[in-house]
């Protein structure tokens, strides 16, 4: 009812935009636009620019480059298995919060967020004190023969570590809203709790829970800070693509940095594509600033 | 994954003595990076504040051909990997780069500065402010504002006395965020900068150095340092929501 009325009485304000000092508009769109091209669109240009301009050949011949493939792989595989864990945690996580009333459940939910406000090489440091040679498993970790730091399982870690939050940010708004009332009627209905949660609780969240796992891959695809402190950076072994890009700079390989760059540039693409459309779909905005 | 880390870095820091831990958080070295950082990061924050508000403004109030692309390319910043970023950034703020060689006839150089420095922390922070205020902005009623200009308040006075009030805690937050997101940024700033002690080393690169020196503890303190200063800018944006939650009249 008041939603209605509401929309029924700003509609004829929205017809009457002040025409007479339609100038100042066109600074501020001017000013904003022109912020935004300097930091963000010159910028973003020129990465296309830097990997194309001598042509489609050098491009060709750098992505099929040794370390560069092996770089890829690792990326992947990075995504492959961090995106996963990170969703199912971020789904209990989610369920545990929004579902139950428990002491100190807004101090579960900041410290959620922590890696987000944590410095990604704060992030990588903690993990070397744990699992490094001289941390708290490295002793035992050594006797075993696993090697965590500057080896894969590390990397992941890391990778794990900076995306964790994101599923559970953009669920735990939709399940609040939805409330537990189709889930109790489901189970009053007869339903077991593994029926409820993929018959009814699962369809409802979709939608958020897409959009936490899109921003959790490009999240772990393009890590740099945590990843570069545990990884070590050993060209085709330990270099994931964003240590690629990085590494290739620094040694000169301009043009190798842009060709990788390039990928990593259509991902984030790919993702705010993905993101629009879900976006429009479900009408959320970004709530990671929540 | 998150409670045995933190742990493990207090237990770390905690092996110092006091007055050790202090002598290495405050070394020339360490206080020139904290400033470097700090400093720069709290003037592009509030240089954000300021572009990011105006921004929101734009998108939420005006219509204009390509509003929409404008609107989901402002979390750029969020989807771009940070090394590419940084490389880019680089390139483009160089002497000869499209941006950078504007500026480079008066004697100004960007890249491999701590103006670098600041170009990229203006990058990756850009959407906090945006993203925060976009949606309360959407939600303000007009109506308020037409009151205020019927009853003869000029543009000026509709803007400082009106809208920006209620705004206000909104904007510090998204500037909070963006500040924190600053502080702790690694990918971009360490590809932009030349990572020169005294001049534009940032504290997050400080550490990495020292890891690389196998200083173990060298970087435990400089990372503590950072990471209670994220707990509190974590504290006082916890604090900002909450003050702006009292002009929700929802």
């Amino acid at each position: 009812m008041t939603l209605n009325e509401e929309a029924s009485f700003s509609k004829p304000h929205k017809q009457k935009p002040t025409k007479t000092k339609s100038f100042i508009p066109v600074i501020l769109i001017g000013i904003a636009l022109g912020y935004l091209a300097l930091m963000l669109y010159i910028p973003a240009v020129n990465v296309f620019y830097q990997a194309f301009k001598n042509g489609v050949g050098p491009f060709v011949s750098n992505l099929t480059r040794e370390d560069f493939l092996s770089a890829v792989k690792l990326t992947v595989l990075l995504a492959l298995i961090a995106v996963p864990v990170n969703t199912i945690f971020g789904l209990c996580a989610a369920w545990a919060i929004a579902r139950h009333k428990f002491p100190g459940r807004t101090l579960i939910l900041s410290i959620i967020d922590l890696p987000f406000s944590i410095s990604p090489v704060v992030a990588g440091l903690m993990i070397v004190l744990v699992y490094g040679r001289n941390g708290w498993f490295g002793g035992w970790l050594q006797e075993h023969g696993i090697k965590i730091i500057f080896a894969f399982p590390g990397m992941l870690l890391a990778t794990a570590f900076v995306s964790m939050p994101f599923v559970a940010r953009e669920v735990i708004p939709v399940l609040e809203e939805l409330g537990s009332d189709q889930e109790e009627a489901a189970q009053t209905l007869g339903a077991n709790s593994w029926q409820t949660f993929w018959r009814v609780t699962l369809p409802n969240i979709r939608w958020g829970l897409l959009y936490g796992l899109i921003l959790t891959n490009a999240r772990a695809m393009g890590e740099f800070g945590a990843v570069s402190v545990v990884s070590g950076n050993i060209a085709g072994k330990t270099q994931s693509l964003p240590l690629f890009v990085e590494d290739a700079y620094k040694q000169y390989e301009t043009e190798a940095a842009y060709s990788a760059a390039v990928i990593l540039a259509l991902l984030a693409v790919v993702t705010l594509v993905l993101k629009g459309i879900l976006e429009r779909k479900t009408g959320i905005k970004s709530t990671k600033t929540h | 994954m998150l409670i045995i880390p933190i742990t493990a870095m207090f237990f770390k820091a905690a092996t110092k003595s006091p007055s050790e831990f202090w002598q290495i958080a405050t070394s020339p070295i360490a206080l020139s990076a904290y400033s470097v950082t700090f400093v720069t990061a709290l003037v592009t924050a509030l240089l954000n504040g300021v572009f990011g508000t105006l921004i929101a403004w734009v998108l939420v109030r005006y219509d204009f051909p390509g509003k929409r692309f404008i609107d989901a390319t402002v979390d750029l910043p969020f989807a771009l990997p940070t090394a590419v970023a940084g490389l880019t950034l680089a390139t483009v703020y160089s002497d000869n780069g499209w941006i950078g060689s504007l500026f480079a006839p008066f004697g100004i150089k960007i890249s491999f500065t701590s103006l670098g420095v600041a170009v990229a922390m203006i990058f990756i922070s850009l959407p906090f402010v945006v993203r925060t205020v976009q949606p309360v902005l959407q939600e303000m009623e007009k109506e308020i504002e037409e009151a205020a200009w019927s009853l003869g308040a000029s543009q000026w006075q509709t803007f400082w006395k009106v809208i920006l009030p209620p705004l206000f805690p909104t904007i510090l937050t998204g500037v909070a965020l963006g500040f924190s997101r600053a502080v702790g940024e690694y990918g971009s700033t360490v590809i932009i900068s030349s990572n020169t002690p005294f001049k534009d080393l940032i504290a997050p690169v400080l550490i990495f150095q020292r890891l690389e020196q196998y200083d173990y503890s060298g970087a435990t303190v400089i990372g503590m340092v950072l990471l209670v200063i994220s707990l509190l800018i974590l504290l006082a944006i916890n604090f900002l929501q909450s003050w702006a939650r009292r002009y929700d009249t929802k």
